[in-house]
């Protein structure tokens, strides 16, 4: 059931530019799933919407939940300033999170660009979990490739502990030079499906990609949100049927998204 | 302690509902607030058939509020008595349906479905909202629109019908007296106001729309002007909002006149926000030895 608790800050600290590695601690944890996301009220309250940030991790014991995030405005600035112990009132758990069942027994590429990163780290705990207690034959082949815009390659640490990580850099400084796109192609990898998250345009190309390999893709997707729980459709994305709630070729990125099949969504 | 409150002959059990648009079809907000505690559920504004609404970007924030351009996406009257009428009527909330539509015909359409069920307990006329351009706007804007589509639809309505007024018009006590002219039950207010926001680092607007409806804390003083001046000058039932946050918000609504209020985008800010607004009315008029609702209602002092 989705709602909106006192949470607490456990820790903070900039792991990058701009972008922050914070924990939580919130009974939310003991639902939450890769993909689905929390929403973050400020306290501000010139700034009354919640910020909808992705789960990053959840702790072994489920009573922590990690975020990592880019700071891009007055909310996510905000945050930035939270100290150990601080009260956060957060909501969730939100969004559908990334069906894993389809990966069994699969050869699966995680696609991560940028800021798109973070959600990738609870993806990949959760598929070595089933992975590692699948039937033989059902076990789970990893790897990851990781766009980034230079050398300062967070979050690469922790998704090395799950599979192999390849790299991708806009200028060239780390692994392959070029988007993720270039990376597949220079390291000639050949999955049997995909996950991706990241900026539309890396999403587009992902789609074209799956539809060429004919492999299923499974994006996560971003818009601007207000109530975060399907009331106000806001965040819709165009859908290639009726969707079966809306009626309309449209479907709720925060309630029947943020994943979604690429073939069932106009992007 | 009373906190009964009447509209139109419909009996509310406090003086809370939820605003249109803001509230889904009270399904989407189940988990947070018990439905049949509200004075009345609000639905999003049903058209005759499913409506695709406006491209996205759909809302953007600003200081104290936001503005949308949602475009009245909604499955349709169809699949409202199917499936969300059934959920509310299950769930024990009164419920109000908002009606849309682009010519006085699909409204007429829709208000004569739900006539056949007797579990609407009103019907609230949207001729106000600003985002389609072929929608409600000149209804809401022009008195003899107003006038014209009023009659119509309280022709055809079993229901009372409650008009709901856009305040982008000069003078919204005009809308008000034309409506109650035409038959209102009673009035609703105000709709978003028109807005505008420009990225400038992007320099793109923010709403795929340009345009949009603003909402939120931002309006509220505007609105509480506007219920002021309408329950003053009409003689049906008020029911205000813009901007309530708060139970303190809802509270000056009634001193204004209202005989009851809504509360919209504070959901988005706090998913209990109507429950907890019940609640705090509750508290004041208790610490205030007040045990009539209807004793504040208009009570503001001069
Ligand atoms: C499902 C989902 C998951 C997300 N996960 C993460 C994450 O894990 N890490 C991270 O850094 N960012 C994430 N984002 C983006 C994050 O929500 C925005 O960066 C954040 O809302 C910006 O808020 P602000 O106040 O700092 O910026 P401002 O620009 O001041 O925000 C103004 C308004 O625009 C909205 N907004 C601005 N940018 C975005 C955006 N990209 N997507 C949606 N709304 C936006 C804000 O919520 C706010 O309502 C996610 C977005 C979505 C939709
Ligand atoms: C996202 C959103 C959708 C809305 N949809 C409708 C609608 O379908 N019909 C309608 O009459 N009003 C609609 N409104 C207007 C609200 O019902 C209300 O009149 C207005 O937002 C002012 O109240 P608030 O400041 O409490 O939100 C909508 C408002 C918002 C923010
Ligand atoms: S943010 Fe309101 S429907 Fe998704």
């Amino acid at each position: 059931m989705k709602r909106k608790e006192e949470a607490r800050v456990l820790s903070q600290r900039p792991i990058s530019a701009n972008i922050y590695d914070m924990w939580i601690e919130t009974k939310l944890a003991e639902e939450a799933k890769a993909g689905q996301f929390i929403a973050i009220y400020p306290r501000d309250r010139a700034i009354l919407l919640p910020r909808p940030i992705s789960i990053c991790e959840v702790a072994d014991d489920k009573r922590s939940i990690r975020v990592v995030y880019r700071v891009s405005g007055e909310g996510t600035m905000e945050f930035s300033h939270y100290e150990p112990g601080e009260p956060i009132q957060i909501m969730g758990m939100l969004g559908n999170g990334f069906n894993l069942k389809v990966a069994k027994g699969k050869k699966v590429l995680l696609i991560g660009g940028g800021i798109g990163i973070p959600p990738l780290v609870e993806l990949s705990r959760e598929l070595a979990i089933i992975s590692s207690k699948s039937l033989i034959g059902n076990d789970i082949e990893i790897s990851t490739v990781l766009g980034y815009r230079d050398s300062d390659t967070y979050l690469r640490s922790d998704l090395e502990a799950y599979s192999r990580v390849y790299v991708a850099t806009a200028d060239g400084s780390v692994g392959a030079p070029g988007t993720v796109l270039d990376a597949i192609e220079a390291f000639d990898l050949k999955p049997d499906m995909i996950y991706a998250v990241g900026p539309l345009p890396m999403l587009h190309n992902i789609k074209k990609l799956a539809l060429d390999m004919d492999i299923p893709a499974y994006v996560s997707l971003e818009e601007h949100m207000a109530c975060g729980v399907g009331a106000c459709l806001g965040c819709v994305v165009r859908t290639k049927e009726p969707n079966a709630h809306t009626h309309v070729n449209n479907a709720r990125i925060c309630l029947e998204g943020p994943v979604f099949e690429v073939r069932e969504v106009e992007i | 302690m009373n906190c009964k409150v009447d509209i139109a002959g419909v009996t509310l059990k406090n003086p809370v509902m939820t605003a249109s648009g803001t509230f889904g079809s009270g399904q989407e907000y189940s988990d947070f607030v018990a439905l049949n505690k509200l004075g009345a559920v609000v639905t999003k504004g049903v058209s005759n058939v499913p409506w695709e609404g406006n491209p996205t970007p759909r809302v953007a924030e600003v200081y104290g509020g936001m503005l949308n351009a949602i475009g009245l996406q909604n499955p349709g009257v169809d699949v409202f008595i199917e499936r969300d009428l059934p959920f509310l009527v299950k769930a024990d909330a009164t419920v109000i349906v908002n009606v849309c539509g682009h010519t006085i015909a699909d409204y007429i359409d829709v208000v004569e479905r739900l006539g056949d069920h007797p579990e609407v307990a009103l019907l609230e006329i949207n001729v106000s909202c600003p985002n389609v351009k072929e929608g409600g706007i000149t209804f809401g804007q022009d008195p003899e629109a107003l006038t014209s589509i009023t009659k119509e639809v309280k022709a055809h309505a079993k229901q009372p019908i409650i008009m709901k007024l856009s305040p982008n018009v000069a003078d919204i006590r005009e809308m008000g007296l034309a409506a109650e002219a035409a038959g209102a039950d009673a009035l609703s207010l105000i709709n978003t106001l028109m807005g505008m926001k420009i990225d400038i680092h992007t320099r793109r607007f923010a709403l795929a729309n340009r345009t949009g409806g603003l909402s939120g804390p931002a309006i509220k003083p505007i609105a509480v002007r506007m219920v002021y001046d309408v329950a003053h000058a009409v003689k049906i039932p008020v029911i205000g909002m813009g901007g309530i946050t708060t139970w303190q918000d809802a509270i000056e609504f009634l001193l204004a006149g209202a005989q009851a209020v809504a509360v919209g985008t504070a959901n988005f800010v706090n998913p209990t926000a109507t429950e907890d607004i019940i609640t705090g009315i509750w508290d004041y008029m208790n610490d205030h030895g007040i045990t009539d609702i209807k004793d504040l209602i208009g009570n503001v002092q001069y």
